[in-house]
């Protein structure tokens, strides 16, 4: 890759193990994420999709530092994340928009405190007037009134908690923002606001998104790239629409032909790769690549090594031995 | 006769704060061997639909007016006598959450075989090998060792499964599916999609799949209603409310979702957010939203017109549209 200045966020060789209990005095670490690099480009939207457990919430915790990564690099324009100075540096910088509007708002907090509190947190208002006015321009931005400031988080809807949510994370000023399933809580007319209102604010600022969703249609909506993982690996990365007309690994063939196309005639017609079997428990992962339990096409070989991700055309990538 | 007639069914809650009309006078008909799909964002009355049928309501709940004739069977008010006969063995539910609604202190053998047993009159050994059957119509390996496994050891596309199985364990006309695969990702969903068709087609029973996700409506249904504040705005087969959308909420939801061919496109959202049940306008429940409304949406509902044989909306506009044209051709 030359355009390696562009890059806003670089991943290298990150790992994040848990250590799980599994009888008394005996622990087994639960690989969440196991070896993936990827990178982000300045103004970019990568999506990362997934199923559940393959461990796309926990890269993007990561990435923030809200847990700490067990093994790897996170580089933020062209700097390593690594001492507690530049954490904090990092996070004036980066933050997060969280996946339930109900649990992630304080209810004993005022809409003005909620949104406030990051700028509080890092000293970025000098006077009590333009913590005020700032706090109104967040509203501005997401939509919500300036009348609805001093009210409790309960008074809104899902959709303008999302929003609040929104606005906190856009107090600090943000270049870079992971929103971790922000739309899956809300109802298919809410959604498409806040899809557009996540659209408009990176044009009008500038952002960089890491967006993670395990709703396709969506992902591919507002992506420019997309990366597929599956029980802690990644196993594809490439353009949004390449990924979706031109699937190269078995899982991710699979898992776009699940989904269900809302036009009836096209699901008619429809051939779906249906997958046998449920998702390994990630305490177990297969050995060699995790997908080859359920994969049509597995050989000896997959279960011996895990292959690596390469590049099969350019900017499309995948981690396949039979590619 | 149809299989299952609803006839101008209410249902309120009562609550401190007042009477939510949850489901407010809405009237569809079933037939066997169909697939009725209803669509709505959350509060629009789908599930409340679905328990009524069923009377299974909370304790607030109570149906205050029309019918739901079952057979030629009415329903309301049957008493729970009738009602115990038909829960289970001639309607069944399945319900969204697989996690929640298996009771965790028994076998799966033993609460798949509480219905075979309370509705067949089969002995108990007859009734595990029915129950074994089951498992294996909805492909569960090892059907005889995971009837003595409890709810923790099965995964939720098992778990949905095993809530298959023990819906269909008596063969009912009608299964109602309360988003079934809501809580399941997308290849466990596929899945489950896929097995009730196929059980669908081959036991020829009714489905009645309650569901907000359009896609999945497309993949399944035959017919479709699309409910707003608890009632039905639009009714038709799948094929009309897809590409002949004709009530101003079912265009609405159309271009809100993103699909392949608006790509690169802003989405079209609906502005505003749902009614508050608690203080219904007078006129259409979604005309605060509408960005088509005109002054006699806000006075008066519309009623449901006929827009082909099988195909129903109540939007004054079609009313507009039809007395333009009638204008015209009396030129």
């Amino acid at each position: 890759m030359s355009e390696k200045s562009e890059n806003l966020v670089e991943i290298r060789h990150l790992k994040e193990y848990f250590n799980v209990n599994v009888g008394f005095f005996r622990s087994k670490p639960l690989k969440a994420v196991d070896d993936v690099s990827f990178s982000i480009k300045k103004g970019e939207t990568l999506g990362l999709v997934g199923e559940s457990g393959c461990g796309k919430t926990t890269v993007g915790r990561t990435i923030l530092n809200l847990y700490k990564p067990t093994s790897g690099e996170i580089i933020y324009d062209g700097k390593p994340i690594k001492t507690k100075n530049d954490i904090r540096e990092f996070r004036k910088k980066a933050t997060m928009v969280f996946q339930d509007p109900y649990s992630s708002l304080n209810p004993r907090m005022t809409v003005s405190d909620i949104i406030a509190e990051p700028l509080d947190i890092h000293k970025m208002s000098p006077s009590k007037e333009a913590r005020r006015e700032r706090i109104l321009e967040l509203m501005g931005y997401v939509g919500l009134n300036s009348e609805h400031a001093s009210r409790y988080a309960h008074e809104f809807s899902g959709g303008q908690r999302q929003r609040i949510g929104i606005a906190r994370a856009l107090a600090i000023d943000p270049e870079f923002i992971v929103c971790d399933e922000p739309v899956s809580a809300l109802d298919v007319s809410i959604q498409a606001q806040v899809i557009n209102m996540f659209d408009e604010l990176q044009e009008k600022l500038g952002l960089t998104y890491l967006f993670i969703a395990h709703d396709l249609l969506v992902v591919r909506h507002i992506s420019d790239r997309i990366a597929v993982m599956y029980l802690g690996k990644m196993v594809e990365l490439a353009d949004a629409k390449e990924i979706y007309d031109h699937p190269q690994h078995p899982y991710s063939k699979s898992l776009l032909s699940a989904v269900p196309v809302p036009d009836p005639k096209t699901a008619r017609s429809n051939k779906r790769i249906v997958l046998s079997g449920d998702i390994p428990s990630p305490l177990n992962a297969p050995s060699g690549c995790p997908f080859r339990t359920r994969c049509a096409h597995a050989t000896k070989k997959c279960a011996e090594s895990m292959p690596e991700l390469k590049e099969i055309s350019s900017g499309h990538f995948a981690a396949c031995h039979i590619l | 006769m149809s299989l299952l007639e609803v006839t101008d069914l209410r249902t309120s809650f009562f609550t401190d704060a007042g009477e939510v009309k949850a489901v407010n006078g809405i009237s569809f008909n079933l037939d066997k061997g169909r697939v009725l799909g209803i669509v709505g964002e959350s509060g629009s009355g789908k599930s409340v639909t679905a328990y009524s049928i069923m009377q299974i309501l909370a304790n607030a709940g109570k149906i205050v007016g029309g019918s739901i004739k079952f057979n030629g069977t009415e329903l309301v008010g049957a008493g729970e006598k009738v009602m115990k006969d038909i829960r289970g063995n001639r309607i069944s539910i399945i319900f969204q959450d697989p996690m929640t609604s298996l009771n965790p202190t028994y076998t799966i053998g033993k609460q798949l075989m509480e219905a075979i047993l309370l509705h067949t009159g089969r002995s108990k050994q007859q009734a595990k090998e029915r129950a074994i059957e089951m498992l294996k119509l909805v492909n569960v390996n090892e059907p005889e060792k995971r009837m003595n496994q409890y709810p923790h050891e099965f995964s939720g596309g098992m778990r949905q499964r095993v809530m298959i199985a023990m819906a269909l364990a008596c063969e009912p006309d009608i299964l109602i599916a309360d988003e079934p695969t809501t809580a399941l990702d997308v290849t466990i969903q596929a899945q489950i999609l896929e097995l009730m068709k196929s059980l669908q087609e081959e036991l020829g029973m009714a489905i009645i799949m309650i569901t907000h996700d359009l896609g999945v409506v497309a993949q399944m249904c035959d017919e479709v209603i699309v409910m707003y504040a608890g009632s039905i705005c639009e009714q038709g087969t799948a094929d009309a409310i897809f590409y002949d959308p004709r009530h101003e909420y079912t265009k609405g939801l159309l271009h809100s979702i993103p699909t392949t061919s608006n790509d690169g496109e802003m989405l079209k959202p609906i502005s505003g957010t749902p009614i508050d049940l608690l203080n219904m306008p007078k006129g259409c429940p979604f005309a605060p939203r509408c960005d088509n409304a005109m002054k006699i949406c806000l006075r008066e509902r519309a009623e449901r017109m006929q827009i082909d044989p099988d195909h129903q909306a109540a939007c004054w506009i079609n009313v507009r549209d039809m007395m333009q044209k009638e204008g015209k051709n009396g030129e």
